[in-house]
């Protein structure tokens, strides 16, 4: 079976909002996946970061982890899960990015600080050397076939590590290739953490047809394309005038509250998180994750 | 695969007497970035150095900030237990701003928190440490391994392991489910505010989260616990193995009544074979060993201070060296129920032990540590059983705050992976200073002033290295205490 680009972004956008169920990634996605990929080797990589956009990831429900690990991608180096450590992981890691140069998938996770010659961040040693993020980032995003930024500390302005007060210098993997004039494709997959449909799609569709049809801000659009307030199932509130005035009140808009939705893109509304449960809105107000300002231009984040 | 290098020709390794360095950098299936380097004489560890690889900065980028923002920018130290952080957050900013919760607003935080522990813990022995125990598929991510990697299971044994993990993937996406049902979204909470929680539960949200722990919980009681006594069977003398100080500590953690004085797990210290009460004024943060300046040492966290010098020559790691009464203390599982000790699941009575002390010696250890995290889930997975029957539909879970102009607070809870300690201070409506004492900083940290090595330096002294280059015994120990 397979899906024409049209067909895939109509899929991936057309989450069933309402429906409590609302992560349906259909069975086709998963067998184009499984087709286009081939087990393509994604080599992932993490800097400043706190491994919650790996932890978003593993709770992808449709394709499932075990679908994604065993069936779709060869993920042959992630530090939170391969099985190897030590100079054995990285020589490994280092064979198969020599092997499939120009045709490996490299994930940042992360931010990549650059003060004291990269000394902030450590990923790992060989034959007595220390390597920075840095370095890793420069050397195999030359090699990658494209690059996934994943979370707000590898997009933008490296999110909280690049946050205001910082003294680390850290700054995201676009960042890097500026500074390095490296040309590979970067693809922003931004949001603290991401959504995992929106980094298992994106993957999904890079495997089926390429790099996806990116925003300003280097995002795919199939995700991060809509408005979260003009969206949002509280905007009749906004509209006749009834604000929220504590948290626990659901009756009303939550801008008052200090919720950025007007200032955030991103398919949250619809697509809720973890399985459909529930969304920041819902419980609170939306923070701005997904934003290139997020956390300083969205500070404060609670008003209420 | 060349496995893990020695610094020196492999066959020193059998040439008696002789010393062999060993460095595993990157330590792999933790949170972070940590290597470590052992000195291997007669087949043991005989010294050990651990080196945390990463410095963010969180304490400076808090300055200056509203206090209310701490709660969120925190959960960003550790994507495995954010609910821990804001949990440590809130309850300094509760004491800054002078705030009392209500009753339903303490049990959603346990709710929102517990269900994370179940998250932790499932994570972390399955996707973390099962695979010192129990061989993967053979593709990626589960190759390459050790060549020599002592698994001890037999084909069906190991079978139920991979079977496990693959199915704990599930397990621990459904706890996910049951910490966003009130927290909003999970990893990193949006529920969790000074003041209590942002969402009364509704009578079919406590359903969903009741239907999905139920499953859980099942989990917990048929695989998880005897997976774990199966491995004690198989890998004895890791019970023996990786025992360290023997102190650990505490701060207590889900407190049972509104006043938050009595609690599920229990504030207490145990140093060299004596119990007594958690006074946080012992506390202080060492960084002789540090990239961080010598001027900050010898510290209270309510006198902390975070000024980075990662040239510093006599520096090994960016951890910190936290110290209880100048002596190190181990935190986690094993530390918490050791200190409760209290009674232990079926499984566990009829192996013959019926409280956590039961162990004797034999708790401080690689299997040790593993088992503790194993009864712990059973034990939160009975405490919330107990406030799904508490927790009121409709009740008030927020009392509205308002940021004063100037005020302090601790916040003491225990993280899944150990003891967590957030210091806030509050001046002219905004951050002043802000200090985060980890539970990573307690295991992983170098050593101090003193020259005493930190709990898992400590820990892997006399850890069997047989053969240095598949150092299995290393990470296992390292695995055991979650860093």
């Amino acid at each position: 079976m397979s899906l024409s680009r049209r067909e895939f972004v109509k899929l991936c956008t057309a989450t069933v909002a309402g429906l409590g169920v609302s992560q349906m990634f259909h069975p086709a996605i998963v067998q184009a996946m499984k087709e286009g990929a081939k087990k393509t080797p994604v080599i992932w990589i993490q800097g400043q970061g706190c491994t919650g956009c790996s932890v978003s990831l593993l709770n992808t429900v449709h394709p499932s982890i075990k679908e994604v690990l065993l069936d779709i991608i060869s993920l042959e180096y992630h530090p939170t899960v391969m099985a190897s450590e030590g100079e054995m992981a990285l020589e490994h890691m280092y064979e198969i990015a020599n092997k499939f140069a120009g045709k490996f998938f490299l994930v940042v996770e992360g931010a990549i600080p650059r003060a004291a010659n990269g000394k902030y961040c450590i990923v790992g040693e060989m034959g007595d050397r220390e390597i920075t993020m840095l370095e890793l980032t420069e050397e195999l995003g030359k090699k990658a076939h494209a690059v996934l930024a994943v979370g707000a500390c590898a997009c933008f302005n490296a999110g909280i590590p690049g946050a205001a007060g910082n003294l680390t210098r850290a700054a995201s993997v676009q960042t890097i290739f500026n500074e390095k004039g490296i040309k590979t494709p970067v693809v922003n997959i931004p949001g603290c953490p991401p959504h995992p449909d929106w980094m298992v799609g994106t993957i999904a569709y890079a495997l089926a047809h390429g790099i996806p049809e990116l925003d300003e801000n280097g995002r795919p659009v199939m995700f991060y394309g809509e408005n979260i307030h003009e969206n949002c199932p509280y905007l009749k509130y906004a509209d006749e005038g009834t604000m929220c005035e504590t948290f626990t009140q659901k009756e009303g808009c939550r801008m008052e509250l200090g919720c950025k939705g007007p200032n955030a893109y991103a398919d949250c509304f619809k697509r809720r998180w973890n399985n459909g449960v529930n969304w920041c809105i819902e419980n609170a107000l939306c923070i701005g994750c997904v934003e290139p300002g997020f956390p300083d231009e969205m500070s404060p984040f609670y008003e209420g | 695969m060349s496995g893990c290098r020695a610094k020196q020709a492999p066959a020193a390794a059998a040439a008696p007497g002789k010393k062999i360095k060993i460095a595993v950098d990157p330590v792999t299936r933790i949170e972070g970035h940590l290597k470590v380097e052992v000195e291997v004489k007669n087949g043991k560890v005989v010294d050990a150095h651990c080196v945390g690889g990463m410095f963010r900065g969180f304490e400076n980028i808090l300055i200056g900030r509203d206090p209310r923002d701490s709660s969120q920018i925190v959960q960003r130290i550790c994507g495995v237990c954010p609910t821990a952080h804001a949990t440590a957050s809130v309850l300094a900013q509760d004491k800054a701003f002078g705030v009392k919760i209500t009753t339903n607003g303490r049990i959603v935080r346990n709710l929102i928190l517990g269900a994370n522990y179940l998250q932790s813990h499932i994570l972390h022995f399955y996707h973390l440490a099962a695979l010192d125990y129990v061989n993967g598929p053979d593709v990626a991510p589960f190759v390459p391994r050790y060549k020599r990697n002592d698994i001890r299971l037999n084909k069906e044994k190991n079978a139920i392991g991979v079977n496990q993990y693959l199915k704990a993937l599930e397990i621990r996406r459904v706890c996910h489910e049951m910490v966003a049902m009130f927290g909003g979204k999970m990893p990193h909470v949006q529920g969790m505010v000074v003041g209590g929680t942002t969402e009364i539960p509704t009578a079919a949200k406590i359903k969903q989260y009741a239907e999905r722990f139920k499953q859980v919980k099942e989990f917990i009681e048929n695989e998880y616990l005897p997976l774990i006594y199966i491995l004690g069977s198989e890998y004895g003398d890791l019970l023996e193995t990786g025992t360290g100080w023997k102190n650990v500590i505490s701060f207590g953690v889900f407190p049972l009544n509104d006043e938050e004085t009595d609690f599920l797990l229990k504030p207490g210290v145990y140093t060299n074979g004596k119990d007594s009460a958690l006074d946080t004024a012992k506390i202080k943060e060492y960084v002789k060993y540090s990239w961080f300046d010598d001027s900050t040492t010898g510290l209270h966290p309510s006198q902390g201070k975070t000024v980075p010098a990662p040239e510093k020559a006599t520096g090994y790691s960016f951890i910190k060296a936290p110290r209880y009464n100048d002596t190190p203390h181990e935190v986690g599982p094993l530390a918490r129920m050791w200190v409760t000790n209290p009674e232990l699941s079926p499984e566990a009575q009829k192996a013959g032990f019926k409280r956590m002390r039961d162990f004797g010696e034999k708790a401080f250890s690689i299997l040790g540590r593993h088992i503790a995290r194993a009864e712990e889930a059973w034990l939160v997975a009975k405490a919330i059983e107990q406030w799904l029957s508490e927790v009121k539909p409709g009740a008030e879970t927020y009392t509205p705050t308002e940021v004063p102009e100037t005020g302090e607070g601790m916040g003491l809870t225990e993280a899944p992976r150990g003891s967590l300690l957030h210091y806030i201070n509050v001046k002219d409506s905004v951050i002043a200073n802000y200090q985060i004492v980890s539970a990573t900083l307690w295991n992983a940290c170098p050593r101090d002033d003193m020259n005493q090595r930190g709990p898992i330096e400590q820990a892997l002294i006399g850890v069997p290295v047989p053969d240095p280059k598949n150092p299995v015994n290393v990470g296992r120990l390292i695995r055991s205490f979650d860093p």
